[in-house]
């Protein structure tokens, strides 16, 4: 059982001229810039965490190519269903910085201004997957021509929910693409201790659907091979699982030590392939691209993520909001709860102004 | 409005075909609901009627016909989705806990569920293992879910009618017992019956008696051995939330309870509500409240199904003992 492997620009930066993808400097620019955006909103992340100003996190550092070339290939009409590290798509379909920061600093509040046709982030291990599949289905249903994308690790492969999800694609011919990001690790567990398949999307072919394994570091490869899967999904070709092989260079998230289960011999090997460095010299063989133009989106970007995290830390959380968008309409029991906790808070707040 | 006499399978079967008849975006979807019409044949006709678009034969995983209902929700459509068994109802709490009941608190307001996921419920039909159940606590438990469950044919459309038009998700118990138990008038075409309101079925000053689903017909006959006494039954056919004003009121009048569930005793719906009687009415108390439940072991095969559940004569006793407290 074999399944398609596709790269089209190597860590080198050398690209297969023969399936490069035809897209204009302002495109392979957006592209570049989202992928370092979302670098360095990561990294703001890790180090606000590590001052004690975000919840625990997980960092998307060395996976940038898979979120940003996925999500450009996406319509803003299509469903996007993601796990809990697609910053790249979140920041590429246009969900404000400051947003992504609310939510990590722990409130809910941040989907607020949801832009539409995004979920928020599911942390539990592949559920959204059915979501994906239903949004999918309804829009089958309804004859709509959009499509929906899932995200989820090589570790949701393991979980009940992808094997239902991916079933009912299959059976029902759902437009959906199945974005697997293989990081290689599921916080400690390697990839090959996860399944005894030798790849991950030949499990497609048990649903009786299209599995393709892809250079996930290559933006231009994602980019190309997700379009490809949409366009398909739209016009009734049914689902599509893209195995984007990656590799997650930091630890799981902010809670955990990576050395504890992975060398740093095989941490080296990859650096070698980051997906930034091999754009970047893609642009400057194209003459699209030279180091004063990086050092002014560099400035520009840092200031982004400045007033990103000073609009997220300014957000104060509204305490009705936890009983508000239980049901529709508050019933009895919310109302006396509620009460209950206001007249503690305002009991309180005299206590301590008296 | 012309009325027929019909069973709960019959109205239930009536309020999804005039449900869907009515709204297009409502489908239904399960296991053998299609060809088959369901195996306690309450979705009978609906395939012929709606097509495969909007009565779906799904394959066989509960998670997956929960999951995949909630896309659909969120994307503007009314799955009622079929859990064939109430036994095999656990496999959809994960997607009910973390997901359904919680979208519209997650995402703030953004997207919301409207899903209805029916399920047979509870014992009384000599059946296999897994297939008896009470299972109500485990979703009472879980904040963003409703659960209904009716005791009547008429109540049952009703209740369906208002759960599915509800924009939340709700867990629709069908006591199987009652079935095809007897047939009352039910209205053709459009009525509804409110989710979260208490119905008291008789008036009485002397006792409070609290049931739902199949209990409140057991209750029904164990009133018939305690004559001289005027008891207050009220079937509560919403869970959660439980507008629990019903109760208090009978309460503070009458000063003495008993309340009846197939569930096993410990976190049994009965604790719950004696814990709110005794926050809003413990001073109104007379005597202790009693409670008639299934006992914490697991639902036992049929050959002790009846030493388990409540029965009538078990509801007098403790009627009776309450009473005379």
């Amino acid at each position: 059982m074999s399944v398609d492997w596709l790269s089209i620009l190597d860590a080198e930066g050398n690209v297969d001229e023969s399936l490069e993808p035809k897209l204009d400097t302002e495109t392979l620019e957006k592209f570049y810039r989202t992928m370092v955006l979302t670098r360095m909103y990561d990294d703001k992340a890790l180090k606000l965490q590590r001052q004690g100003r975000m919840l625990t996190f997980g960092s998307s550092l060395g996976q940038e190519a898979t979120a940003v070339g996925s999500a450009f290939a996406m319509k803003p009409d299509d469903w996007f269903f993601p796990a809990f590290r697609e910053h790249g798509v979140q920041i590429a379909r246009g969900i404000p910085l400051s947003l992504l920061y609310i939510y990590w600093m722990g409130s809910e509040d941040a989907n607020l201004k949801l832009p539409p046709k995004n979920f928020p982030v599911a942390i539990p291990v592949s559920t959204q997957i059915l979501h994906a599949v239903g949004a999918a289905w309804a829009a089958k249903i309804k004859k709509q021509n959009i499509a929906s994308v899932v995200y989820f690790g090589d570790g949701a492969t393991s979980e009940g929910d992808f094997h239902e999800g991916m079933n009912f694609a299959g059976v029902f011919k759902t437009p959906t693409v199945f974005i697997c990001q293989n990081n290689q690790y599921a916080i400690s567990l390697p990839r090959e201790k996860q399944t005894a398949s030798k790849t991950l999307a030949q499990k497609a072919l048990a649903y009786g659907f299209e599995g393709i394994q892809i250079d996930g570091n290559d933006v231009l490869a994602v980019y190309s091979v997700t379009l490809t899967a949409l366009e398909k999904a739209r016009s009734g070709g049914g689902p599509t699982m893209i195995e984007c092989f990656t590799y997650r260079m930091g630890p799981h998230t902010t809670s955990d030590d990576p050395t504890k289960y992975r060398k740093a011999a095989e941490v080296e090997e990859w650096k070698k392939k980051d997906p930034i460095k091999r754009l970047r010299i893609y642009l400057e063989k194209k003459g699209m691209w030279d180091q004063s133009r990086e050092d002014a989106m560099i400035k520009e970007i840092t200031d982004e993520v400045e007033k990103a995290v000073k609009e997220a830390e300014s957000y104060k959380p509204v305490v009705e909001n936890m009983f508000k968008y239980v049901y529709a309409d508050k019933p009895l029991h919310l109302k006396e709860q509620m009460d209950e906790l206001q007249g503690f808070i305002s009991k309180r707040r005299g206590n301590e102004s008296g | 409005m012309s009325l027929a006499k019909l069973n709960m399978v019959q109205a239930i079967n009536l309020a999804l075909f005039e449900e869907m008849e009515k709204d297009p975006t409502v489908l239904v979807m399960g296991e053998d609901v299609g060809v088959d019409g369901g195996v306690f044949r309450v979705t009978e006709g609906l395939l012929s009627k709606f097509g495969s678009d909007r009565v779906i034969d799904t394959p066989l995983a509960e998670s997956g016909i929960v999951g995949t209902a909630i896309g659909m929700a969120v994307s503007g459509l009314k799955p009622v989705a079929e859990i064939q068994f109430e036994g095999f109802s656990y496999m959809t709490i994960d997607q009910l806990a973390a997901h359904a009941s919680r979208i519209r608190y997650r995402s703030r307001g953004t997207y919301h569920c409207p899903l209805v996921v029916r399920a047979p419920y509870g014992g009384g039909v000599k059946a296999l293992e897994h297939h008896s159940e009470a299972v109500a606590t485990f979703y009472i438990h879980i904040p963003g879910l409703k659960v209904v469950i009716p005791s009547t044919p008429y109540d049952a459309k009703g209740l369906l009618i208002s759960s599915i038009r509800d924009p939340d998700p709700v867990m629709f118990f069908e006591p199987k017992k009652l079935y095809r138990a007897f047939k009352e008038e039910v209205p053709e075409g459009e009525y509804t019956v409110p989710l979260g309101v208490g119905k008291k079925i008789t008036e009485g000053e002397d006792l409070t008696l609290i049931a739902w689903g199949a209990m409140v017909r057991v209750c029904q006959e164990a009133m018939e051995q305690v004559k001289d006494l005027n008891v207050e039954l009220i079937d509560l056919r919403t869970l959660s939330p439980l507008d629990d004003k019903v109760i208090i009121d009978s309460v503070k009048k009458t000063g003495r309870v008993v309340i009846v569930h197939e569930e096993p005793r410990t976190l049994g719906f009965g604790a719950e509500i004696i814990a709110r009687i005794n926050e809003k009415a413990l001073l109104s108390l007379e005597a202790p409240v009693k409670r008639v439940t299934g006992f914490d072991v697991p639902m036992p095969l049929p050959k002790l199904e009846d030493y388990y559940l409540p029965n009538a004569a078990k509801v007098a006793d403790a009627i009776k003992e309450v009473a005379a407290f």
